[in-house]
């Protein structure tokens, strides 16, 4: 195999004899990287050591917690479509990365960490800040190892970043020992090119793709729910044109949210839970399913015993394990979703189906009158967060990229943000992490530093990872942030009022003022309470250069619907 | 319906990688009721065994998900009558009920156990079976009096006749 050359400064390009901790940073760059995020501490400062010399060509930014080192690192790969990198201590060091990797997994993010460890002959003593980070990051990584000697380094870290980009993508951990750090090898770098028991794409198999598009044409209602794995496989306008040819009205889940433009004809809305109306409703009508990439998450199906029991259901999927998982599937195509929507088009005939996105049109505009109208663009009370999404929109005309915590706003700004490009919306899916939000704007910002960067946050979820005003301080990282603030936890006060008698046990936020607080980080801040002040608020926060802190006091009992309630089906979906 | 299965896993050697393959069952609460771990026909690769009781659907499912890990070559799974299997079963008895008499030791001879060691004090018998056979020698020597009892997890080989060395060809074509 040949040796990666990489950019380096001249010291070093002659310099084959290194540390461990000098091998680390060679790897990475040799892998392309030149941003990472982390934070130092004993197990891990040889790296860090190494890193004082390579300023300039690898920049690290020091996060005020580990766990905004991952969603920062989250960030920058969901917006970048690279790679992001975390490294952090042993330890408490590494157990604070444990949210954002689990997070990572189940979002399917391609990141790698790098730990620092105990030297190995401390392993098993309960050396001081050991703690076994294999074991514990195991179930929520899709590979990790530890590496005790230098001369593994860089095969390790070769061999993790090609199994956290390849196949569907996810976190992987390595984790190095102090004296390995230390200790000085023969430096070479060799790319990692694939080991026989990982396929990271099954081949695609061209009698299925015939048998999905048989099936396809004679379809009279087909509907196309779609996922992250179109912008993971970079297929978004492979799925367009595919879409366009047959006619199908197409539906997302929030991670496959900005793979297709907001405004596009066929593009009927958000699927699952808090989605919208026609595609849920007509989930259950359709004759035809054909999900791409996604998989049937429980948030999007609702009751499985009652979820499209009617449609023939093809399902496109890279991971082998994902079919018939939750959905049993009458024809898989197992494979890169580029690759099988090009295959697929080939195969399927021109249709237009109008009749049936007619359908969609008539519940779209129910659910307008009923709910959307009045959350968009009410004309008195308290201020709602869909208006605030309304007036972002406005502004940025579906260019910005739009990060989000969880919870109401995230729902809220899932349904109503309008995205024209791809990798447009970062949020936390599967897991469901608040906290997310705010470093992640970060990671996000440093992917895509010419790009509008609105981090849209509750009064909750800010306060989890709120020590990462202190990143955005130092870095002076421009992000606009963005805190509906209702005082309260507002999707479980949501929950408590429908479901547990509006007994609000520990929803209450008695916040502090977060003016105060951001302006203690020197970050421009502005608090509205009123509509008049909303959309020039919203103007001047975009306008400003810097970071901007809009904070917006939010009715404190508004209620996100539509909702399917938990153990509905997605018929049931409720507009009240 | 919940049927008995073995399930194979062919690996590579890598530290650590059990506990991957323990976590994708107890992560969904299922009980291993027996694990070996050995090496294989081919160089270099590993195989563990597992038997469980569980619906088939279920045990395709965590199939699917032990190959989904890096490091797993290939996963499969059998009902017990599509593989040939075995159990080691050790036990360890006072040397003097084999000389009371005899009737101890017509049970180890009717069993068809061999014996290791014989030592003054105590004797290891080896009795190589099903788990229902073993069992059954353990309730007969009993009433002597056991001093000692270790039963090996289930080793299997599979009746189908597709080749490790096939699918391992295939994969590194691939």
């Amino acid at each position: 195999m040949e040796t990666v050359e990489y950019k380096s400064n001249q010291k070093t390009k002659t310099q084959q004899k290194m540390n461990g901790a000098q091998a680390v940073v060679h790897s990475l760059l040799a892998e392309g990287v030149d941003l990472i995020f982390g934070y130092p501490g004993g197990a891990i400062m040889p790296v860090y050591d190494a890193l004082y010399d390579y300023e300039n060509e690898l920049t690290h930014i020091l996060v005020r917690h580990e766990q905004g080192a991952t969603h920062a690192a989250q960030g920058y790969a969901r917006a970048s479509g690279k790679v992001g990198v975390c490294i952090a201590t042993s330890g408490p060091g590494a157990t604070n990365l444990i949210t954002g990797i689990a997070d990572a997994q189940i979002d399917s993010t391609p990141m790698v960490c790098i730990t620092g460890q105990v030297a190995s002959p401390l392993l098993g003593t309960d050396a001081f800040q050991e703690t076994d980070v294999i074991g514990i990051s195991m179930p929520v990584t899709k590979w990790n190892c530890q590496v005790t000697k230098a001369s593994e380094i860089p095969g390790a870290i070769a061999k993790a970043f090609y199994i956290a980009r390849t196949g569907k993508p996810g976190p992987v951990l390595v984790d190095i020992t102090k004296d390995a750090q230390f200790e000085m090898l023969e430096f070479s770098y060799k790319k990692f090119k694939g080991m026989r028991s990982y396929v990271t794409c099954p081949a695609l198999n061209l009698t299925k793709v015939q048998e999905a598009a048989k099936i396809i044409n004679s379809a009279k209602r087909p509907l196309v729910l779609f996922g992250q794995g179109v912008i993971l496989s970079g297929a978004e306008s492979q799925f367009q044109n595919f879409i366009e040819k047959a006619g199908l009205p197409s539906a997302w889940t929030i991670m496959g949210l900005s793979a297709l433009d907001s405004d596009h004809y066929l593009n009927v809305g958000m699927l699952g839970m808090h989605g919208n109306y026609a595609p849920n409703k007509l989930t259950n009508e359709c004759d035809v399913l054909i999900a791409v990439g996604m998989r049937f998450d429980d948030r999007v199906t609702g009751d499985l015993s009652r979820y499209a029991k009617q449609a023939k259901v093809i399902h496109l999927e890279i991971d082998p394990a994902e079919v018939d998982k939750n959905v049993k599937a009458d024809v898989a195509v197992l494979g890169d979703a580029k690759e099988a929507l090009l295959a697929l088009f080939q195969c399927v005939e021109n249709r237009e189906h109008k009749e049936w996105l007619q359908e969609f049109r008539k519940l779209e505009f129910e659910e307008y009158r009923e709910v959307i109208k009045e959350e968009l663009n009410p004309s008195q009370g308290e201020l709602t967060m869909g208006e605030v999404i309304r007036s972002v929109n406005d502004h940025t005309e579906g260019k910005a990229i739009v990060v989000t915590d969880v919870g109401q706003h995230q729902m809220v700004s899932c349904r109503y943000a309008k995205f024209k490009q791809s990798r447009s919306l970062i949020t936390s899916g599967g897991l469901g992490t608040m906290g997310f939000c705010l470093p992640a704007a970060i990671g996000a910002k440093f992917a895509k530093p010419n790009r509008e960067v609105v981090a849209v946050i509750g009064d909750g979820g800010f306060q989890m990872t709120i020590q990462e005003l202190g990143t955005i301080f130092q870095t002076k990282t421009p992000v606009k942030i963005v805190v509906l603030n209702n005082e309260f936890l507002g999707m479980v006060r949501q929950w408590q009022e429908l479901f547990f008698d509006k007994r609000y046990a520990s929803t209450t936020m008695v916040n502090p003022d977060f003016q105060k607080i951001v302006q203690g980080y020197d970050i421009k801040t502005k608090k509205v309470t009123e509509r008049d002040q909303l959309n020039a608020s919203v103007q001047e926060m975009l306008e400003f250069e810097g970071a901007y802190f809009l904070e917006v006091k939010v009715g404190k009992e508004n209620n996100v619907f539509p909702m399917v309630p938990t153990g509905a089906s997605v018929s049931e979906i409720r507009l009240k | 319906m919940k049927k008995r299965y073995t399930i194979s896993v062919f690996t590579e050697d890598m530290v650590g990688l059990l506990n991957r393959v323990t976590i994708v069952f107890t992560r969904r609460k299922i009980n291993i009721e027996s694990i070996a771990a050995s090496d294989s026909e081919v160089k270099d690769i590993h195989r563990y065994t597992i038997v469980v009781t569980e619906t088939e659907d279920t045990v395709k499912k965590v199939t699917l998900q032990l190959e989904k890990q890096v490091e797993v070559i290939k996963a499969v799974y059998h009902l017990d009558d599509e593989v040939i299997y075995q159990e080691i079963a050790l036990f360890k008895v006072p040397t003097s009920i084999l000389l009371q008499g005899g009737e101890a030791e017509y049970i180890v001879r009717s069993h068809h156990a061999r014996v290791l060691s014989v030592e003054a004090q105590f004797t290891v018998i080896e009795k190589t079976g099903h788990a229902e056979e073993t069992q059954n020698l353990f309730d007969e020597l009993e009433p002597f009096g056991i001093l000692e009892f270790v039963r090996s997890g289930r080793v299997a080989i599979t009746k189908p006749m597709r080749t490790l060395t096939s699918i391992v060809h295939e994969l590194e074509n691939t």
